[in-house]
């Protein structure tokens, strides 16, 4: 149970700290000042539900691990968000696709979890949920502006659109759930929130004039720790300060 | 992308208050121009309502019109209340 629990929050938190690293990436990159800005805090608020989340898994799972040891000195194995959020998004219509595929389905999960009875979880949730409504508001009015913009734009969120959409199924995916977690109404089951979430991508790509993907899902399994080749360089710069100056501060 | 037009950006910090020129950012249209200027202008808790105007609306005074315009209103005393007493609790005045 305990166990359950701390590996539900890890599964959380490590989806918004991996997406939060792959936002920053994106300041002084945005095709204009006013996105860089807008980027950074996006993956701000993400790293602010990232903190609270590893810091409450590391008090659940009693071990004395701060949210800086789960952050910085976990190794690629035990990392178990999806991969969706880690693969690189050097494309800014990738990144807006991204975005409002993960923003759609944190949204609907946070508004969930507010009503969690783990009245820790329900407080972050709480917060979360307005933060991730404004992500979803961003994403959406970047896509429906490219995707019914010029042709070559169109072009590039189609492109961007087939190249995400098998990494989406991964969110809905349950198995790395405790089942005594769904029966205490502690955690949400994930496939519970895939009707909603897809509703909510159909109508702004519909909007878009973008073509929901025939595509086969991709071979997934963040969950379970496995990752994509990337995960691995992203780790390698989020955790590199860390590790090579223990306790640094400034 | 300079392309993109200029708008200038008004912020409410408080009820009660007026809006207040807060800066200016590009955008491609209204609705983007209102979404950069919450997350260029209001990261801090500065604001509690926004108006974005395109720049080009604005009609400005003129540097050359100085002497005409202001200079008249510099020895006329008498347009400031100073013969009344605020009263007490008043703010903002």
């Amino acid at each position: 149970m305990t166990k359950g629990l701390t590996r539900y929050l890890l599964a959380l938190g490590d989806d918004a700290l991996v997406s939060s690293q792959r936002m920053a990436w994106w300041i002084s990159r945005s095709p204009q000042i006013e996105e860089d800005i807008a980027m950074a805090n996006l993956g701000l608020d993400q790293l602010g539900q990232a903190r609270s989340l590893l810091a409450y898994a590391g008090e659940v799972e009693g071990n004395g691990r701060s949210e800086d040891d789960l952050a910085y000195l976990r190794d690629e194995r035990d990392f178990l968000n999806v991969c969706l959020v880690e693969r690189e998004q050097k494309d800014f219509g990738v990144a807006m696709v991204r975005l409002l595929m993960f923003s759609a389905w944190q949204h609907e999960l946070y508004a969930a979890l507010t009503g969690s009875t783990d009245l820790t979880l329900a407080g972050v949730a709480g917060k979360a949920v307005k933060e991730t409504a404004y992500h979803l508001d961003h994403a959406e009015h970047w896509v429906l502006r490219l995707g019914d913009g010029t042709e070559e734009s169109h072009l590039r969120m189609q492109a961007a659109l087939d190249a995400e959409w098998p990494w989406l199924a991964e969110l809905f995916d349950n198995s790395f759930v405790n089942e005594d977690l769904l029966l205490q109404g502690i955690a949400i089951d994930p496939a519970s929130l895939r009707e909603s979430v897809e509703g909510r991508i159909a109508g702004v790509i519909g909007r878009a004039t973008l073509a929901r993907p025939d595509v086969a899902d991709a071979l997934s399994r963040g969950r379970e720790g496995r990752h994509t080749e990337q995960m691995g360089y992203l780790l390698a710069e989020m955790q590199h300060l860390a590790r090579s100056h223990p306790e640094v501060t400034w | 992308m300079t392309t993109e037009p200029l708008w200038e950006v008004f912020i409410r910090s408080r009820r009660g208050l007026s809006h207040v020129h807060a800066g200016s950012l590009h955008a491609a249209d209204a609705e983007m121009a209102l979404r950069n200027a919450r997350d260029v202008y209001t990261r801090r808790e500065e604001g509690v309502s926004i108006w974005v105007v395109p720049a080009s609306a604005i009609e400005a005074s003129s540097p050359e019109e100085k002497d005409s315009f202001f200079d008249p209103a510099g020895d006329k005393g008498y347009r400031h209340p100073t013969f009344y007493h605020v009263p007490e609790g008043v703010q903002h005045l």
